[in-house]
């Protein structure tokens, strides 16, 4: 009677089990290997808990309490899919997990090849991570997107990630290829059926060469009740403007974990977002941004605005190596909080290895300004109006760093029906 | 006709204002003088609806109408304007827009229609004409990298387009030089009205030169201890505080 006590399989990893047994048994001899890899480092881990030092603030054992069903192949309407809205994109729809070219619009476009892929990655991420070692192991399908070198893509590039039914999990991987001196503007949502509760699992990896221009927006509105995950993993060429935008508003619970890396000198990449939270949600943002070489910017700027009893938790983690001479990174978090039982977690590091660089991180929190508040009472604006102007100015402030006009418009647009100010004055 | 009756207040428990009676007819410019901590600044709060700013005896009244019963927003609806002594800087809301909705409130609050987006523009041009506030100040933040001059022309644009009927200008002067005074003053003159009342609230006369008051009032501990014309503001100016405040000011 001995024997060390075992950590009990909870009922979610309980099912996990079933599920990538069932998986398994169908999966074709060429991609065996590496499910069979990802799932036994998975079980290695389990699903991450709060003794797990990256996933402290999000305990996902306690909070994940069973992993539903792995979703089947099913075809939507068309209309349930909201993507960038009004916007003139090329559309690329994943449906549960898979590539859905009939939700998708006609992908002959000069530079741009997509193609539908089983979804195992090369998942060079650099991270022992369990959630994104769970997608290869369950992973469903996925697509891969290449843009050549050279190529400016006029319009954005939109991808819908959709999860069609209620109980169910989806798990897509996703490589993205952008060649040398190209331009593109992506947009990205998550999105499911409305008010069903599902479990969404994305790990994608972005590879960016030389000179490069790209953007890359995504959209979080999973539905009130789903479990969102996603991994990303960027790897930026050299001179390249790399810029990232998370707009944060649907899930009960999400985390957006993001590893990047500086591959070549010269570049600048911005990493921001708005996460806008109310009722329980808990929504985690956790950066691992490594400069390996010489002379790279990077840009990490998010802020929340926490309403009810939820919970906004950010990591961000800046490495600098020993070569990357001339670093300069800077990190602000800034969040404001709308009730007593709202809660922000904190935790920006920097681990500088090198001499010359230029590094600094802070963070603020507190709430609504009362000298602003007043100042715009006086002006004979009512309070509930004065207040939804400060959010919005909060969040604007963010959102005008993004630099593409259709999307600026699209956030704030999306931020003042959050704010059910929909009538309010844009500028 | 603004009634000041009695008028205690306090901010954090600290007594700040120990009686103030005081009537301003429409039509009339009074102002108030008197030096650091009197009270000046507390009176023009309490007088817009600051909170934390608490009226324990005495009251207020506007055309009849209890202030003690109106919030901030509402006061400015019934004609009330604070010109700040500190413009506030508030980043991410532009100088145009916040014009729009702040003139828009008021109007919803009075019933009245919203003002078409043509009319608005050409009613913000021709009076940032006049106060020399340029079209890049519209597009900026409000007041953000505005130079100290700059926020006190924006803050009689913003008095100028809302057409208050109760003017307090809460050290309207400090921070200018002599031009900033000047289109500063001709822009409240351009004001005056048979139909506007205004407190002018100022540390020294040089304003009180530009902007002539038909009242002058010396605020001191809270309480106004000397009134008089315009005249009494040079023999302040001559003489110091001295006089009505004893010891406090040698």
């Amino acid at each position: 009677m001995n024997a060390p006590a075992k950590i009990q399989e909870t009922k979610a990893e309980q099912s996990l089990n079933a599920q990538f047994d069932a998986i398994f048994a169908q999966t074709t001899q060429e991609n065996a290997n590496q499910r069979k890899q990802a799932w036994d480092a998975f079980k290695a881990k389990g699903i991450p808990h709060r003794r797990v030092e990256e996933w402290h603030y999000t305990d996902l054992r306690t909070k994940m309490n069973d992993a539903f069903a792995l979703a089947s192949k099913t075809a939507p309407k068309a209309e349930a899919l909201k993507g960038a809205g009004d916007l003139k994109t090329h559309r690329i729809a994943i449906v549960n997990g898979r590539y859905a070219p009939d939700l998708s619009s006609d992908q002959d476009v000069a530079g741009l090849s997509i193609a539908q892929t089983n979804g195992f990655l090369a998942a060079q991420l650099g991270t022992d991570d369990a959630m994104a070692h769970l997608n290869q192991a369950l992973v469903q399908g996925g697509i891969s997107i290449k843009i050549d070198a050279n190529a400016k893509i006029e319009l954005p590039i939109e991808i819908v990630r959709y999860t069609d039914g209620s109980q169910v999990s989806s798990y897509a991987g996703t490589a993205v290829e952008i060649g040398s001196g190209a331009k593109a503007l992506i947009i990205e949502s998550f999105e499911g059926d409305a008010d069903a509760a599902y479990q969404s699992n994305a790990l994608t990896e972005i590879k960016v060469g030389d000179k490069a221009d790209v953007h890359w927006l995504k959209l979080q509105v999973e539905s009130a009740k789903a479990q969102h995950i996603e991994t990303l993993s960027m790897e930026l060429g050299a001179e390249t403007n790399f810029q990232h935008f998370i707009y944060n508003e649907g899930a009960s619970l999400s985390r957006a974990q993001l590893f990047l890396e500086f591959k070549g000198e010269g570049t600048h990449a911005g990493l921001r977002g708005t996460s806008l939270l109310k009722d329980n949600q808990h929504a985690d943002i956790t950066l691992f941004v490594k400069h390996a070489v010489p002379g790279c910017e990077s840009r990490e700027y998010y802020r929340s605005v926490v309403d009810d009893k939820a919970r906004a938790v950010f990591q961000g983690k800046i490495i600098v190596e020993q070569a990357a001479q001339k670093t300069d990174g800077q990190m602000m978090i800034k969040t404001l909080l709308l009730s007593d039982t709202a809660e922000i977690n904190a935790k920006p590091e920097l681990e500088i290895f090198a001499d010359d660089v230029q590094c600094a991180h802070g963070s603020t929190t507190g709430d609504i300004d009362e000298d602003l508040l007043f100042y715009l009472m006086a002006r004979g604006i009512p309070e509930a109006q004065a207040r939804k102007i400060l959010v919005l100015a909060f969040l604007s402030e963010a959102i005008e760093e993004f630099e593409e006009e259709q999307c600026v418009e699209l956030l704030e647009a999306m931020t003042r029906s959050w704010l059910h100010a929909d009538d309010m004055v844009s500028e | 006709m603004l009634e000041i009756k009695n008028l205690h207040a306090e901010v954090d428990g600290n007594k700040i204002l120990r009686g103030i009676d005081l009537t301003v007819r429409p039509g009339e410019v009074h102002a108030i003088m008197g030096p650091n901590g009197s009270g000046k600044s507390t009176l023009s709060y309490v007088l817009a609806g600051k909170d934390d700013y608490e009226i324990t005896e005495g009251s207020i009244s506007y055309n009849g109408v209890d202030w003690a019963e109106l919030g901030a927003d509402e006061r400015a609806a019934a004609g009330m304007f604070l010109a700040f002594q500190y413009p506030i800087e508030i980043p991410g809301v532009a100088t145009m827009t916040f014009l729009k909705t702040a003139l828009n409130a008021q109007r919803k609050a009075r019933g009245e229609d919203e003002i078409s987006t043509p009319d608005f523009m050409k009613l913000v041009r021709e009076k940032s004409k006049e106060l020399k506030v340029t079209p890049d100040m519209l597009k900026r933040p409000l007041n953000v990298g505005f130079s100290g001059g700059e926020k006190k022309r924006a803050e009689i644009l913003q008095m100028s387009l809302l057409e208050p009927t109760l003017c307090v200008l809460d050290e309207t002067d400090s921070g200018l030089d002599i031009d900033a005074l000047r289109v500063v003053s001709e822009g409240v003159n351009q004001l005056r009205s048979p139909e506007r009342s205004m407190i002018v609230i100022t540390h020294y006369q040089r304003l009180l030169d530009h902007i002539v008051p038909d009242v002058v009032h010396v605020l001191s501990k809270g309480k106004i201890v000397k009134t008089g014309g315009k005249e009494l503001a040079l023999e302040l100016e001559k003489n110091g505080y001295a006089d009505y405040v004893g010891e406090e000011a040698a």
